[in-house]
Formats: structure tokens, C-alpha cells, sequence
């Protein structure tokens, strides 16, 4: 299991690293939109209770005391544990964003020794690119980035078809880049388009309460700090890598 | 044999080799589908602020 070690090693490196730069970005663009956008959720709340109380009293006076304590029950089961707001909820994010570096690394890095590995910081820059396209552009075409207090379609739904895009666009990346031949180009730009074809699950109502300008600057945000990210990750997997292996010759030895 | 397995030794049978890469894949695919992904309520909330930068499906 020599190759499986190495591969971990440097996912782990290069995930460390690339984790932590993007929980700082994340601290500086995107968490604090999120926080605003919770003090909308928050207001939104208040509102559902307002719809919900003349509707009550409509029907009958004994259920206007109903909802209240049914909806507050709810509400407990619905958040479960969570880290307190402040410190606490700021490290269990940058131990999420170095997990899943990892997790991200180990993806590439194993993807990438498929088709002879990353050789330097600037190949890595182009498996970066990839990474990028296919693990924030193609599913972000159909579920953008979106904040609490958004409509949302179903969770599930929304997952598979984001792990299906994923799936479809790395197919057909890799087509492109590594199979020489235009039928096969024609499949990879149709698996491509494919998902956006079907169309990702939408909500039954866009209504929100975040203003459009917020969301926006989300999308920006999350797009640039991801980009970043991937560019990161793949350069620094080609910098250890080299350093892991050395010279050319060498880099049979030590990946044996 | 394969181009890249001559590149990155050839001590290492090939199917060897596959093994060991889709193993580092899955288990990649596996950690960011627990954090990212799993419906549990208590790792949702750890990770809440991280999916959404993400823009993983939440919520």
C-alpha cells in the first residue's frame, strides 16, 4: 500500500494547506453574509408565526393556542446540537474546510495519478481549473450558492442532482482532455450539458426575504474563495508531490 | 502496461495500482460526503457555515 500512503500524504499536505486559506477567505467573504442573512431567517420566522396566527383565529379559538407551542417543538427538534455561536462555530468551520480539503485532495491527487499525476505548481493550476468546473461551476449553474432563509427544492433531490452534475462533468472533462478523439469530445460536451438539461431541482417559490443584492455578493463570493481554493490545492499537491519524489527517476523509487 | 504505470513505477502491478487510487478516491468521496453531505443534524450544524460557502445543497 505503498502508492495509497503517498497519495494520503500529499492530499493531507495540500489539504491542510488549501483548508486553511479557505477558512480565512471564508471569514472575511462569505460567513459574515451568512450571518446577515441569518438575521433575515430570523425576522422570516416572526412573520411565518404572523401568517399563522390569523389564519387560527379564523377557524376557531382553541386553535390559536395550538400552534405556537407546536411550532416551538419543531423548532427545538429541528436545530439538534450546534457549536455556539462565536469561537466555537469559527473552528468546528476551518476543521470542515481542512477535512474536506482532505477529502478533496484524496479525490484529485488519486484522479490525477490516473493520467500520470500533477508534475509542478502549474500543472497543478490546471488540475486546480478542473477541480473548480467541476466541483463549484457546473452544480452552482443549477443551485447557486444560496443562504439561509432561501426557498430550496427538496434536500435529497437537490444532493443527487448535484452529485450527478459532478459525476457527468468530471466525465466529461476527462474525455476531452485525455481521449483523443472528436466522437468521444461530442459525448464529453453532451454529458457536460446533460444535467442542465434535465434541470435542477427548483422550489415551488423563489419568494424570500434576502435581498437580491446579498445573494449576489454570496455568489460572488463563494465562486471566487472556491476558485481560489482549487487553485491552491493543485499547486501545492505539484510542489509536494516534486518534492516527494524528486527528480524524474527517482519518482519511480519513491512511488513504487 | 499502461503509460502512467511505467511513470510511476513499475514495480507496482497494475491492477495493484487501480486498487489504491480508487481506495484514495473513495475514501475521499466518502469524507467529504460525510461533511458535506450527511443529514445528521449534529454535523450539519458543525459544518453549517462551511456548506453554504461551499454552496453544497443545505437546509
Amino acid at each position: 500500500m505503498n502508492l495509497f500512503r503517498n497519495v494520503v500524504f500529499i492530499a493531507a499536505i495540500a489539504g491542510l494547506v488549501a483548508g486553511v486559506v479557505l477558512a480565512c477567505m471564508q471569514a472575511y467573504a462569505t460567513v459574515p453574509l451568512i450571518l446577515k442573512a441569518e438575521v433575515y431567517e430570523q425576522a422570516g420566522g416572526g412573520h411565518h408565526h404572523d401568517h399563522a396566527a390569523p389564519a387560527a383565529t379564523d377557524s376557531n379559538a382553541m386553535s390559536t393556542a395550538a400552534p405556537a407551542p407546536a411550532e416551538a417543538t419543531a423548532a427545538a427538534e429541528d436545530e439538534g446540537w450546534a457549536p455556539a455561536d462565536g469561537f466555537e462555530r469559527f473552528a468546528f468551520s476551518v476543521l470542515a474546510n481542512i477535512v474536506t480539503g482532505i477529502g478533496f485532495g484524496l479525490i484529485l491527487v488519486a484522479v490525477s495519478e490516473f493520467a500520470g499525476g500533477i508534475g509542478g505548481w502549474r500543472q497543478g493550476v490546471f488540475w486546480g481549473l478542473a477541480g473548480f468546473a467541476v466541483f463549484t461551476l457546473a452544480p452552482g449553474l443549477g443551485l447557486p450558492p444560496e443562504l439561509p432563509a432561501m426557498p430550496a427544492a427538496d434536500l435529497t433531490q437537490r444532493q443527487i442532482w448535484w452529485w450527478a452534475t459532478v459525476a457527468a462533468t468530471a466525465a466529461g472533462l476527462g474525455l476531452i482532455a485525455f481521449r483523443k478523439s472528436l466522437p468521444l469530445a461530442i459525448l464529453a460536451v453532451l454529458l457536460i450539458v446533460a444535467p442542465h438539461v434535465v434541470g435542477a431541482p427548483q422550489p415551488d417559490s423563489y419568494e424570500t426575504a434576502i435581498p437580491e443584492g446579498l445573494h449576489h455578493q454570496f455568489v460572488v463570493a463563494v465562486t471566487v474563495t472556491n476558485l481560489v481554493f482549487w487553485l491552491v490545492l493543485g499547486a501545492v499537491v505539484g510542489v509536494v508531490r516534486g518534492r516527494f519524489t524528486g527528480t524524474a527517476t527517482s519518482l519511480r523509487d519513491s512511488f513504487a | 502496461m499502461t503509460t502512467a504505470s511505467v511513470s510511476l513505477g513499475a514495480s507496482v502491478s497494475s491492477q495493484s495500482r487501480f486498487m489504491q487510487l480508487a481506495l484514495a478516491a473513495l475514501l475521499g468521496i466518502f469524507v467529504m460526503g460525510f461533511v458535506g453531505f450527511s443529514h445528521i443534524d449534529a454535523v450539519h450544524n458543525a459544518a453549517h457555515d462551511y456548506r453554504h460557502s461551499m454552496a453544497f445543497p443545505c437546509h
